[in-house]
């Protein structure tokens, strides 16, 4: 018997009923007896040796539970990917804001005025705040030479083609730092037991991640940590690195007054403190022949990782391996390299170093059309990937995309033709400028190159009493829909009700190590491993004679039923292998970087008044591919919330810095988009499918994030004949660039005939 | 409780929670978003900036939308409040609540209970808003994973559903 399918429809949010009547429960809602509350004493200077600490009068310090790095009963690190970033920094701080002291007291009310009476004596050291002087080595603040990790890609013979190229195109490109501004401020609980062990409850993305970080901080066996993901309010990257941070503080404070102690930040903290996106500077030298055909290109693309490395090195591949984006380099060389400065560690945000690189690009390519004599339209057409050929690191595109087609419905969508005609026209005789622009872009799903073989996920799916089904991962919802979707795929893959299906709250005590909630990974790579492990279920029962092939839901929750009251406990678990198809070399750069990639056209359509050099967005087409969409109402959520932070990304949210520190941590200056402030944002999909994903499905969450910056800035030099090559994009930035643009441009492009 | 916070003095309160009337002992300056979230353990009501730009707090004193980070729980007294555990009653979803679940008006869902409250007050004024109506009212209450185009699909929804009736 066939059941109605559930992939492809909308069900309702598995945990949607528990968000819309307040039921649900985050960290700040949770109150264990007893508990304390938890806060960070933080460097005020960027850089300094800490001498000493002195406990001011007027505070009662016996009532305080105070933890120094001496208290740490292991290494004092964040462990991820390099061991450098320490939990509580011990005799040198190298960045604002960071951990020196904590304090727990019962009564959080206390707390303020407690730090704020904690006096640390420094010894300045000089620090570096840029790129710029990070690679002028004018101070040595990270290994031999402030640099993170470099990358080189190369394709062809790069060098051979500038002498005979009809044009070549330079330019430089900058994107600034953004945070996450999830509304949900970074939170943690830490109980310990002596018996037990340690057990931390919080908002965050990476179960795991925050268990490998507490095992090595407190030398404690892998059973004796347990990390619970609580419902989470939003992350988007920003709750991936720093939660292990805040659990090791919670728990360090925990241990030491044998008190569950509860640390919640509080807005001005959590942007001051935790990661943002990493500011970025992209160089493109690009040769291209009189028709317009890419010849070859040169694309230097640098970050700003703060002061630790944390997770530079894979923003960094990200954002190199993007950085040619959806076009043909017959030849490239890309170069990418993160540099220390002493600002706070820069991490994971939603498109994790493609945004940044993808910016350069599709402003580039806009340069490249002018320069030759092209519409923004024909120079994409022209350079357009095709099934058949290579990206840049030499992985040959075997899906039957049409990015020429995709182009011309967003044209058809955006009504792009007439409009850029009318506004022509209307531009001439009035102060609102109107503009169009255009990106196109593709993002990787899951972890680049061998990434996934190296993570090994393992998910499980079990059999409940009453014969209904539990998924066990450490994927996290934090608002994307993980939970509805991985329960939609067990359901599909056994034609069961979505209703006969639930997920486990993520406990590492519970679940197993399906990977970290990131990277566009979770519907593609772990649903199809959940598919996977549902399937061995069924393949237990009927092998053990308890159901037939063909069977009823209710059948299949009978046998389910009769089989764990027969045997006990029934799980099947599945285990990532790389597909044949995925090689990669991690020396050279080379090979398969993801096993899919999303693709997309976006249209955005501006006005500029040039009385308040404000710039609206009154219309965004954001047409994708990918591959099959297993839930419509959430994946058009996941690309209007997208192309929103996008739009905040390149006109709004700016974040100003003094000597390494936020000063407008708060959400009265620094801005992102309200509901008056967005045009309709009109979703479109088509629907190729994959093979390695559940269903046909591709990652999703981070496309939308690339692509509304360049198409916006793209629509305002549209608009204005000028061109911007930076964002953030605020009005006085606009109204600077235009005062500016009376003389000629600063970085102009260079265009040589051929001689 | 420590001695430095018990000799703080408390003001004794009433006002009516959803329907029902509450006594409760508040310092001079303590916000009604934490009297609410801890002394009644009304936890739908979430806190997001502290500083009223966020709306997660909204709330709804005598009809009137309010950011409870900002109010003072002493200038509730003798009022009326409603939060969002006053909007499902016997289990039953409110026409509004339901148009979230079923639009995708609630992602992450920290913002959502606030939005409610943003959305019956608007709903409240206007039976039957436009859309430029819906995206000015909610303009207080902030958003970070929708992009709001769901949110304002589900109030739209709701009004075409008599929410307000």
């Amino acid at each position: 018997m066939k059941n109605p399918p559930i992939v492809g429809t909308s069900v309702p949010r598995m945990e949607g009923r528990a968000k819309v009547t307040g039921e649900a429960r985050y960290v700040d809602d949770m109150v264990l007896p007893g508990m304390l509350y938890g806060a960070t004493v933080r460097s005020r200077i960027p850089r300094a040796k800490i001498k000493k600490f002195t406990f001011g009068p007027g505070i009662d310090w016996n009532e305080f539970v105070i933890v120094s790095p001496k208290d740490i009963p292991g290494k004092n690190c964040i462990a991820l990917i390099e061991d450098d970033q320490p939990c509580l920094a011990d005799g040198v701080a190298n960045h604002p804001e960071e951990p020196l002291l904590l304090l727990a007291h019962p009564d959080r009310h206390l707390l303020p005025k407690a730090v704020e009476s904690v006096s640390v004596e420094y010894e300045p050291l000089p620090a570096i705040f840029d790129m710029k002087e990070s690679e002028s080595l004018s101070q040595i603040i990270w290994g031999a030479d402030n640099v993170f990790k470099t990358y080189l890609i190369e394709k062809g013979d790069v060098d051979s083609v500038w002498q005979n190229a009809d044009h070549i195109i330079e330019a430089e490109y900058t994107t600034g730092a953004q945070e996450q501004l999830y509304i949900e401020n970074n939170g943690m609980i830490a109980a310990f037991d002596p018996q037990q062990g340690l057990t931390v409850w919080g908002s965050l993305q990476c179960p795991y991640y925050v268990h490998k970080a507490l095992i090595k901080l407190f030398a404690l066996s892998a059973d004796r940590v347990r990390v619970v993901q609580m419902e989470t309010g939003g992350a988007f990257g920003g709750k991936e690195e720093y939660p292990s941070m805040i659990a090791a503080h919670a728990a360090l404070l925990a241990m030491k007054s044998g008190k569950p102690v509860k640390i919640i930040y509080d807005r001005t903290e959590d942007m001051a403190a935790t990661t943002k996106r990493h500011p970025s500077r992209t160089r493109h030298r690009t040769a291209v022949s009189k028709d317009g055909r890419i010849l070859a290109g040169e694309i230097d693309f640098t970050i700003d990782g703060g002061a630790y490395k944390t997770l530079s090195p894979v923003v960094l591949s990200r954002g190199a391996i993007h950085a040619g984006g959806a076009y043909y380099w017959p030849s490239v060389r890309i170069r990418a390299k993160a540099v220390a400065t002493n600002a706070p560690p820069h991490g994971a945000f939603r498109g994790f170093g493609a945004p940044q690189s993808l910016f350069a690009l599709e402003r580039h390519m806009d340069r490249i059309a002018q320069v030759v004599g092209l519409s923004p339209v024909e120079i994409r057409r022209r350079n357009f990937l095709k099934p058949g050929q290579t990206t840049t690191t030499g992985q040959t595109v075997n899906e039957e995309i049409d990015l020429g087609k995709l182009l011309d419905r967003a044209l058809e969508l955006s009504d792009y033709h007439a409009k850029k005609e009318q506004f022509a026209q209307e531009n001439q005789l009035s102060k609102h400028k109107k503009g169009m622009g255009i990106a196109a872009f593709l993002h990787g799903a899951g972890f680049t190159g061998s990434g996934e073989r190296f993570l090994g996920s393992v998910v499980g799916v079990e059999a409940c009493d009453d014969g209904s089904l539990r998924i066990l991962v450490s994927s996290t919802e934090f608002g994307q829909g993980t939970n509805t979707v991985l329960c939609q795929i067990v359901a599909e893959a056994l034609g069961l009700k979505y209703e006969d299906v639930s997920i486990a709250q993520p406990d590492t005590h519970e679940v197993p190590n399906s990977g970290p909630t990131v990277a566009s990974r979770t519907v593609m790579v772990v649903g199809k491993l959940v598919q996977s492990a549902a399937v061995g279920i069924k393949k237990t029962l009927t092998a053990s004679g308890m159901l037939s092939d063909s069977y009823t839901p209710v059948e299949f929750r009978a046998a389910c039923r009769n089989y764990v009251a027969k045997h006990g406990k029934f799980r099947s678990l599945a285990q990532y292998e790389q597909p044949g198809d995925i090689v990669w070399d991690e020396e050279k750069y080379r090979g398969s970087a993801y096993a899919a990639f999303a693709w997309a056209v976006y249209i955005a359509e501006v006005t500029a008044d040039l009385a308040t050099y404000s710039v609206s967005v009154d219309d965004f087409v954001a047409l994708q591919e990918i591959g099959k969409v297993l839930h419509p109402v959430l994946a058009k959520g996941q690309i209007t919330g997208g192309v929103a932070q996008g739009i905040g990304f390149a006109l709004y949210e700016k974040v100003v810095w003094e000597n390494g520190r936020m000063q407008n941590g708060q959400m009265t200056n620094y801005i992102m988009p309200t509901s008056a402030d967005l045009p309709p944002i009109r979703v479109y999909f088509e629907e190729l499918g994959n093979i390695h994903g559940a269903f046909g499905a591709k990652g999703i969450g981070e496309l939308p994030m690339d692509g509304p910056a360049p198409a916006i800035v793209n629509a305002l030099e549209d608009a204005l004949n000028v061109s911007f090559n930076s964002i953030p994009l605020l009005p006085e930035d606009i109204f600077v660039a235009l005062g500016e643009s009376a003389a000629p441009e600063i970085v102009a492009p260079t265009t040589r005939g051929r001689e | 409780m420590s001695q430095s916070s018990q000799a703080r003095a408390k003001s004794e309160i009433s006002f009516t929670v959803n329907e029902k009337l509450e006594t409760v002992h508040v310092y001079a300056m303590e916000r009604l978003l934490d009297v609410l979230r801890r002394q009644l353990g009304l936890r739908g009501t979430k806190e997001g900036c502290g500083e009223g730009e966020c709306g997660s707090c909204s709330v709804l004193i005598d009809g009137m939308l309010v950011n409870s980070c900002l109010i003072p729980a002493l200038q509730a007294n003798g009022a009326n409040i409603v939060t969002i555990e006053g909007l499902a009653a016997d289990g039953r979803l409110q026409l509004l609540q339901q148009s979230f679940l079923d639009c995708g008006g609630a992602q992450c869902g920290i913002c959502t209970p606030g939005m409610i409250l943003a959305s019956l007050h608007l709903l409240e004024k206007k039976p039957h808003p436009t859309l430029e109506e819906i995206r000015e009212g909610l303009s207080g209450n902030l958003c970070r994973c929708t992009g709001y185009m769901q949110i304002f699909e589900a109030v739209a929804d709701a009004a075409r559903r008599g929410a307000s009736t």
